[in-house]
C-alpha cells in the first residue's frame, strides 16, 4: 500500500468480482495469496493470524483465518456465508464477494455473484473440470456475470505442464461458451507457490497472459451505455417545502441502466403518464446528463402524479407493464417455495402481492438437465417459475438488463428473502449474438 | 495461451467517459441505501458518534435529500467518557442542520445501578444496552451505522440491511441473502433494522471522501500535542475514567486519532499529520489496520467484535 499516492488512488475506478470454488481447490489460499502479495494485509492482522494459527497447532500461517470472520466458521474450517473484502493496486480498487463452496451454499454463491463484474472459479489441476465446475459456471451464466476467470489452480503439482492446462482450459471453454458466458479468460496458476496469481511465474514461461491480478486491473468494467435502455426507478419523492423552494418536487432515485438528458420525454410506469425531464440534480448540483449508476434527482415539467415504485423511462424506449412474470429463478430460503404460494415480489422499488402460478422444471447443475413441473423449490433450487402479479409491472428481459431484469420474493408473512428471480428466458437457451460491436451484456 | 471465448472491445469500458469513479460509485451507492431507508420505513435514526464515519454518513444523507433536509433524527451513545472536542463538535452540526438529537447515557445506567462500570474502566461493551433500550423506547424501525466491512472480520460478513431481533440480537447464521441492490427492510413490530451505508467503504475512502468534499472533522483527528500514557501498547489520554496508574507515567507526544470512541479504550497514534493530505499519505503507508492500531475492546478475544456484535452492539 505505501506505493499508492494520493493522485493515483483519486484516479481509479472499482471492481467488483466473486471467487467460487470447491471447498479444497484452495480458494482461500488464492484469496489470501491475492491479498498477502498484493500487500493488502496489514501487520496487526497477520499477527493475529500467525497468533490464531500457533494456538492450533499449525506451523505455517493459515491464511484462510484471514477470511473467515464467524466463530462457527473457524471452528469448523469452512465458509459459510459471504464475506466483503476489500483492496487496492494504484490501478484499480476492488470489492471481493469471497463465497463458499459447499453445494448446499448455492444461493450464497448467487448472492456474491449478483452484483459482480467478474467471477473467478477455480479447479484443481489434479481433477480438471468436475461437477461442481459445471455447477459454478452454470451459476455466473445464469447470473449473467460478464467476466469469467477459469485459475487453474496446483500447477505445481502436476509439473507446471501446458498440456494439463491447455485442456483443461479449452474443457472449460466449450461449456461455458455453451451456457452463453461471454469471457472466459483461464490462468495457470499456484495460489500456495505464488504463481501467476501476482507476480508472473518463472516456472511457467509457455504461458503469455496476464497474471490474475494483472487481469483484474485491466478488464473493463462498463460498456457504451448508448445500447442500454434507460431507467430509473423512483426512490423517495423530494419535497422541502421550504419559503424558497414551494414547488420543489424532485423524484429521486438512481439510475439503474442507460442514460437520461435534460429535455427528454419520459414515461411514468406502470401509469404511463408522460412528460419532459426539466432538470437533473446529481446530489445537489444541476448537471445537463446523468448515467448508470448515478443517484439523481429528475424534475419533470409537468405535475404528473410520480410516487415510489414508479419507474421513469424514455418515452421512445417503454418496457411493456405485464402482471405474468416468468423467471429464472434461485431458492435461497430455508422454507420451500411451491405453486399456489402468496408472495411479496420487490422489483427495483415497488413492492407488490403476488402468486406462484406455475413451476414449470427444476434444473439440475449438474448436468443441466431439466425436471419438469417439480411442484416446489428447495433451499439452494434452481428453476423456472410463472408469477402473477397484483399489479402490472414493468420489466425487462435479465438479459438486457441485471437491475431492472432482477427481483426477489418475499414471505410476508415473516419478511424472509425467498427467491431471487431473474425475467427471461431461460439461462441454457441464450439468444443468439448478433452485433458484432454489442454482445447484448449488460450489467 | 490466454483462451478467450468472445473478446470485447479493448479498454472500451475502463477509459469509458460513463465509468464513475470509485468515490463516485460509493457514494452513489450509499445515497440509494439513505433513500430506500427514506422510503420504506416510518421511524429511522443515525447513530452519530462524532467520528469520522458518521460524519461521512451525515454528509451522504445531506445530499441525498438535498434540497429538502435530512428526514432522520441522530441519536448518540454518550458514554461519560468522551472527548470534549467531539461533544463540541456533535452539538454544532446539530444546531448547524437543525436536526433532532436524542442521546442514550451510560453515565445515567450507572448512576442507577443499572449497569457497573467495569474492573478495566472501558465503558465501549457498556454501550449496548442504552443504545437498544432507546431503540425499543423510541421505537426506531432503522438504525443507521457507520460500520465499514473492511473494519473487523465479523464485520466482513455483515449485510447492508441486517435484521435485528426485539433484544436487537444479531445471528449471523440467519441472514438474509443480500441479492442486487434489492434490500429487504421487512420486519416484525419490535425488530429493527440495522443499516450500513458505508459497508464497502475502506478508511482510505472515508478519508479520500473527506478531502474531496472538504468536510470538517473534530481537531483530535489531526496532530496536536496532548498529554497521554502508554497502556497496552497505546498512547490514552489521562481522565477521570482511571488513567493514569502510578506506573503509567504520562508525556507529552505530538499525536493524533484514528477513530474516536470512548477515551477508555481509543488510543492515539504517533504523527505530525497536521492536514488531510498528510493525513491520508500517512494512512495510506501504514502498516497497522484503523482497529489494531487503536482499539483495546476489539484485542480482547478473536471473536470480540462478533460477540458484541450478537448482543446488539453497532
Amino acid at each position: 500500500m505505501s506505493t499508492i499516492t494520493t493522485e493515483a488512488l483519486s484516479a481509479t475506478t472499482l471492481l467488483r468480482f466473486a471467487t467460487a470454488g470447491s471447498v479444497d481447490d484452495g480458494k482461500s489460499t488464492l484469496v489470501g495469496r491475492l491479498l498477502h502479495d498484493s500487500k493488502s494485509v496489514l501487520v496487526d492482522q497477520l499477527e493475529a493470524v500467525e497468533r490464531a494459527s500457533a494456538s492450533r497447532g499449525q506451523e505455517a500461517p493459515d491464511l484462510a483465518l484471514l477470511t473467515d470472520g464467524l466463530r462457527a466458521e473457524r471452528e469448523q474450517g469452512i465458509t459459510i456465508d459471504v464475506a466483503y473484502r476489500y483492496f487496492a493496486t494504484p490501478r484499480r480498487r476492488f470489492i471481493l464477494a469471497d463465497t463458499p463452496g459447499h453445494v448446499q451454499y448455492t444461493r450464497n454463491m448467487v448472492t456474491g455473484a449478483s452484483t459482480a463484474e467478474l467471477t473467478v472459479v477455480l479447479v484443481d489441476a489434479r481433477n480438471g473440470v468436475v461437477e461442481q465446475t459445471r455447477r459454478h459456471a452454470a451459476i455466473a451464466a445464469l447470473l449473467r456475470v460478464p467476466h469469467v476467470v477459469l485459475a487453474v489452480n496446483k500447477m505445481d503439482l502436476v509439473g507446471y505442464e501446458e498440456a494439463v492446462f491447455a485442456s483443461i482450459a479449452e474443457e472449460f471453454t466449450a461449456y461455458a461458451t455453451e451456457l452463453g458466458v461471454p469471457e472466459v479468460t483461464a490462468i495457470p496458476i499456484s495460489a500456495l507457490a505464488g504463481d501467476n496469481v501476482v507476480d508472473a511465474s518463472a516456472r511457467m514461461d509457455w504461458y503469455g497472459g496476464p497474471t490474475v491480478l494483472e487481469h483484474l486491473e485491466t478488464v473493463p468494467v462498463s460498456h457504451d451505455l448508448a445500447h442500454c435502455h434507460a431507467r430509473l426507478p423512483v426512490q423517495y419523492v423530494i419535497r422541502p417545502q421550504t419559503a424558497e423552494l414551494p414547488d420543489y418536487r424532485g423524484y429521486a432515485g438512481q439510475i439503474a441502466s442507460g442514460t437520461f438528458r435534460v429535455g427528454e420525454e419520459v414515461t411514468v410506469l406502470p401509469s404511463g403518464r408522460t412528460s419532459r425531464i426539466a432538470g437533473i440534480d446529481l446530489l445537489g448540483e444541476p448537471v445537463d446528463v446523468a448515467w448508470t449508476t448515478q443517484s439523481v434527482t429528475v424534475l419533470l415539467a409537468d405535475d404528473v402524479d410520480v410516487s415510489r415504485g414508479d419507474l421513469i423511462v424514455p418515452s421512445k424506449d417503454a418496457p411493456a407493464t405485464t402482471q405474468d412474470v416468468e423467471a429464472t429463478v434461485c431458492h435461497v430460503a430455508d422454507q420451500p417455495l411451491t405453486v399456489g404460494h402468496r408472495v411479496l415480489l420487490k422489483h427495483g422499488t415497488r413492492t407488490v402481492k403476488a402468486i406462484v402460478k406455475d413451476i414449470p422444471s427444476r434444473l439440475t447443475l449438474a448436468d443441466l438437465s431439466l425436471h419438469p413441473h417439480p411442484g416446489t423449490l428447495a433451499a439452494n433450487d434452481i428453476g423456472r417459475v410463472k408469477i402473477r402479479t397484483a399489479e402490472p409491472l414493468p420489466v425487462d428481459s435479465y438479459a438486457d438488463s441485471r437491475r431492472t431484469g432482477s427481483f426477489i420474493l418475499i414471505d410476508p408473512s415473516d419478511g424472509t428473502t425467498l427467491t431471487a428471480g431473474m425475467v427471461g428466458e431461460s439461462f441454457a437457451a441464450p439468444e443468439p449474438v448478433t452485433d458484432a460491436d454489442d454482445d447484448g451484456w449488460d450489467f | 495461451m490466454t483462451t478467450v471465448a468472445k473478446v470485447t472491445g479493448d479498454g472500451e469500458g475502463t477509459d469509458s467517459p460513463y465509468a464513475l469513479s470509485h468515490l463516485d460509485a460509493l457514494e452513489s451507492e450509499a445515497v440509494h441505501i439513505f433513500r430506500e431507508v427514506a422510503g420504506e420505513f416510518e421511524n429511522p435514526v443515525i447513530l452519530f458518534s462524532g467520528g469520522k464515519d458518521s460524519i461521512v454518513m451525515l454528509h451522504l444523507a445531506l445530499k441525498a435529500f438535498a434540497p429538502a433536509a435530512v428526514p432522520f433524527a441522530l441519536l448518540h451513545v454518550d458514554t461519560g467518557h468522551n472527548f470534549p472536542e467531539v461533544l463540541e463538535y456533535r452539538d454544532r452540526v446539530v444546531a448547524a442542520h437543525g436536526l433532532r438529537l436524542h442521546v442514550a447515557s451510560v453515565q445515567d445506567y450507572i448512576d442507577r445501578g443499572v449497569l457497573k462500570e467495569r474492573p478495566d474502566g472501558t465503558r465501549n461493551p457498556l454501550q449496548t444496552l442504552p443504545l437498544t433500550e432507546k431503540i425499543q423506547s423510541e421505537r426506531f424501525d432503522a438504525v443507521f451505522g457507520g460500520g465499514r466491512r473492511d473494519e473487523e472480520k465479523a464485520r466482513a460478513k455483515e449485510r447492508v440491511f441486517s435484521l435485528r431481533d426485539e433484544f436487537s440480537q444479531w445471528d449471523p447464521r440467519r441472514q438474509r441473502p443480500e441479492l442486487w441492490n434489492l434490500y429487504n427492510g421487512r420486519h416484525a413490530p419490535g425488530e429493527h433494522v440495522r443499516v450500513f451505508p458505508l459497508s464497502n467503504w475502506t478508511e482510505l475512502d472515508v478519508w479520500q471522501y473527506i478531502a474531496r468534499e472538504g468536510i470538517e472533522l473534530p481537531e483530535i483527528y489531526f496532530a496536536h500535542e496532548r498529554e497521554v500514557f502508554s497502556r497496552s501498547g497505546m498512547w490514552l489520554t489521562a481522565g477521570e475514567w482511571g488513567g493514569p496508574k502510578e506506573t503509567e507515567p504520562v508525556q507529552t507526544r505530538l499525536v493524533r486519532y484514528r477513530t474516536v470512541g470512548d477515551m477508555s479504550c481509543t488510543g492515539a497514534v504517533d504523527s505530525d499529520a497536521t492536514t488531510l493530505e498528510a493525513v491520508i499519505t500517512e494512512i495510506a503507508a501504514s502498516r497497522l489496520t484503523e482497529r489494531g492500531a487503536t482499539r483495546a475492546d476489539d484485542k480482547l478475544s478473536e471473536a470480540a467484535m462478533e460477540d458484541r456484535k450478537r448482543e446488539g452492539y453497532f
